[in-house]
């Protein structure tokens, strides 16, 4: 490999690694909160179930992002569904309150 | 990135490993030392009797002597408990007669002073234990796989998170990778070098896969919610408050007011009769008497732990002051009989005699796992170094010797230091100030020198010395213990005390697993030289 390119794949690495870290973490923290909001149980068992949960969904959201293309789909494919999911939750809660 | 699913998984499976490798050899390590943490501070107790159970008391009046002592001396408690000598499996071992109380607690408390006693199953005075040599025990040990030492806890659960989490992370993309999964499970090429790591490093890992599943993902859920706060957080508020309210709607803490408990009307021995008419074969542990304002007094029997993972809610029969049977409703849910499944395995305090060797050897299997995983990433770069020209790439030369070096003082050098644990606790003065805290220091001092050994010995000498020093750090343990106490296989053998002589015993079959290691290694390594002189002369000819 160049110089150049060398660097270039070193960054994207870089950059895959913080996207699985922490793109990662806040979609398996956005589908912990959805999954306890919507599980039909008692509040507090809910949390527990989802909690309890949430570590398959982060491994399978690092592992996707390690899967796909490019540094930039595995953002993308990190943060949309975060804010779609987050944005969900919101209304299922403010809904929910009302 | 790598082309292909299977690569890139691959390079994932390579780099999660390699980033917590030692961590994670240090937790399973001390995490598989910590399923004999009872029999290891036994061990390391040498002061306390060999073990003695309690037969021949009539139990009625044997009760009878708890309570008394209960009245005098926890006239103000929430609780008293009343433990029968039984074979009990938390703690592991025989138990005595025993009581227990918590008092109430005090206005703005939570909970009450906690108190315990051994009684004379005799005369139901307490007994006069002895006092043994101040030691960190085989809880130390234990502790350290999930706080570490020297780090602050909130610092130190974090870190062993994240690396468990990579940890995960690690066996799923190995299983990813090996698509044949089934068919590398029985392929073994020994004496073949690489090819040989790695088939080790697969036929262990998959050997015992459910149970790194298992012990990887219920350790993550111990700390779930200072691991995965979002769900907490959003339903409950964030902070320790909250936390707080929503343990207690899970886990139900009695916060009802309590009257003190009292000496019942009815004859305990009674109700200890008939509960164990209805567990043949199991006996009854402890009996719990305790008393809600406004309702009536309440005496739980419990039967001996056994048969369920779940060690935490015992198997109970509740009977009212005048001796009624009484059901309580009961409170446990789905989602917390999978949380106290998962604890239960990880913890396997349930586990008897034949299971606990079981985890133990799954245990020593993780720590290969994870050892041959480290060597293998070695060999592989050190053969593709070898064939490139030298000095090409000095970035990843010193790479690679870091890692060699971390590899051998934590591979080696940590199971030595754990060696001289022990060793501290037999050769320290019984009355130095901090003993405890400096059987800890030895560990630690062992291993950073032999870290410094790693690195300044050339690394193949690094590596068979350092294994020879493992065989005579273990052999020489029981010969330390029998110059050093009476407690020694001469006399524990005879007396058939397993705890204390499957210790001595155990130190002699971890020196001959590292003999055989050391044996093994020179061999080969002796056969490649020849290979290579072998070849060099070929090419000159």
């Amino acid at each position: 490999m160049k110089k150049g390119s060398m660097a270039a794949y070193r960054w994207s690495v870089v950059s895959r690694v913080l996207a699985a870290a922490l793109g990662g973490y806040a979609l398996a923290s956005a589908l912990t909160v959805l999954l306890a909001l919507i599980w039909p149980l008692p509040k507090s068992q809910a949390v527990l179930a989802a909690t309890m949960l949430s570590f398959t969904l982060y491994a399978v959201a690092v592992i996707w992002v390690f899967s796909v293309r490019s540094a930039t789909r595995a953002w993308l494919g990190m943060l949309i569904p975060t804010v779609f999911v987050a944005a969900l939750c919101w209304v299922l809660q403010v809904g929910g309150a009302a | 990135m790598k082309e292909g699913f299977r690569q890139s998984m691959a390079w994932l499976h390579t780099w999660t490993g390699l980033v917590v490798g030692w961590v994670l050899f240090f937790v399973f390590v001390t995490g598989t030392a910590g399923y004999v943490d009872d029999e290891i501070t036994r061990w390391m107790e040498p002061e306390r009797p060999l073990q003695v159970r309690v037969d021949g008391v009539e139990r009625g009046p044997m009760i009878e002597r708890a309570l008394d002592r209960l009245e005098q001396v926890a006239g103000n408690a929430k609780s008293w408990t009343i433990t029968l000598p039984h074979t009990s499996l938390r703690p592991r071992g025989e138990q005595g007669l025993a009581i227990a109380w918590e008092d109430l607690p005090e206005r703005g408390h939570d909970y009450g002073r906690r108190g315990s006693e051994t009684l004379n199953a005799h005369t139901g005075l307490p007994r006069q234990e002895v006092e043994p040599r101040e030691t960190g025990g085989g809880a130390a040990l234990y502790e350290m796989h999930y706080v570490l030492h020297y780090l602050p806890y909130d610092v130190a659960i974090y870190i062993v998170g994240a690396c468990t989490m990579l940890m995960l992370l690690a066996i799923l993309t190995g299983v990813i990778t090996h698509k044949k999964i089934f068919k590398d499970f029985f392929t073994f090429r020994p004496g073949k070098g690489q090819r040989s790591w790695l088939d080790a490093h697969n036929v262990i890992s998959v050997m015992a896969l459910p149970f790194f599943l298992m012990i990887t993902y219920s350790g993550l859920v111990f700390f779930l919610f200072n691991y995965m706060p979002a769900g907490a957080a959003a339903l409950y508020g964030p902070g320790k408050q909250q936390e707080r309210v929503l343990i207690d709607e899970l886990f139900g803490r009695d916060k009802r007011e309590h009257l003190p408990a009292s000496r019942p009307h009815v004859a305990l021995e009674e109700l200890v009769q008939r509960a164990e008419a209805q567990w043949p074969g199991q006996g009854v542990a402890s009996l719990t008497l305790s008393q809600v304002r406004g309702e009536p007094a309440r005496i739980d029997v419990q039967r001996v732990t056994g048969g369920s993972v779940n060690v935490y809610d015992p198997v109970m029969l509740s009977f009212a002051a005048d001796g009624q049977p009484t059901v309580y409703p009961d409170k446990t849910h789905g989602p917390g009989k999978v949380h106290r499944m998962l604890v239960g395995l990880h913890e396997g305090l349930f586990a008897d005699w034949w299971l606990r060797w079981l985890y133990l050897v799954a245990g020593l299997l993780g720590c290969g796992m994870i050892g041959t995983g480290l060597v293998l990433w070695t060999v592989k770069r050190r053969n593709q170094h070898l064939k490139r020209n030298a000095g090409a790439a000095l970035f990843d030369a010193y790479g690679l010797r870091l890692v060699e070096v971390l590899n051998a003082g934590t591979l080696v050098g940590l199971p030595i230091a754990v060696a001289a644990y022990f060793w501290a606790n037999r050769l320290l003065p019984v009355g130095i100030a901090d003993r405890a805290a400096w059987e800890m220091h030895c560990l630690f001092l062992t291993w950073g020198w032999l870290f410094l050994y790693a690195a300044l010995r050339p690394l193949r000498k690094a590596w068979l010395e350092m294994a020879w020093m493992a065989v005579a750090a273990y052999g020489l343990i029981p010969l330390i213990n029998a110059l050093t106490t009476d407690r020694h296989l001469g006399i524990t053998l005879v007396e058939g005390d397993w705890v204390l002589a499957g210790f001595d015993l155990s130190m002699f079959g971890l020196a001959a697993l590292f003999a055989y290691g050391a044996l093994k290694i020179r061999r080969r390594w002796l056969k490649a030289d020849a290979a290579a002189i072998q070849a060099g002369k070929e090419a000159l000819a």
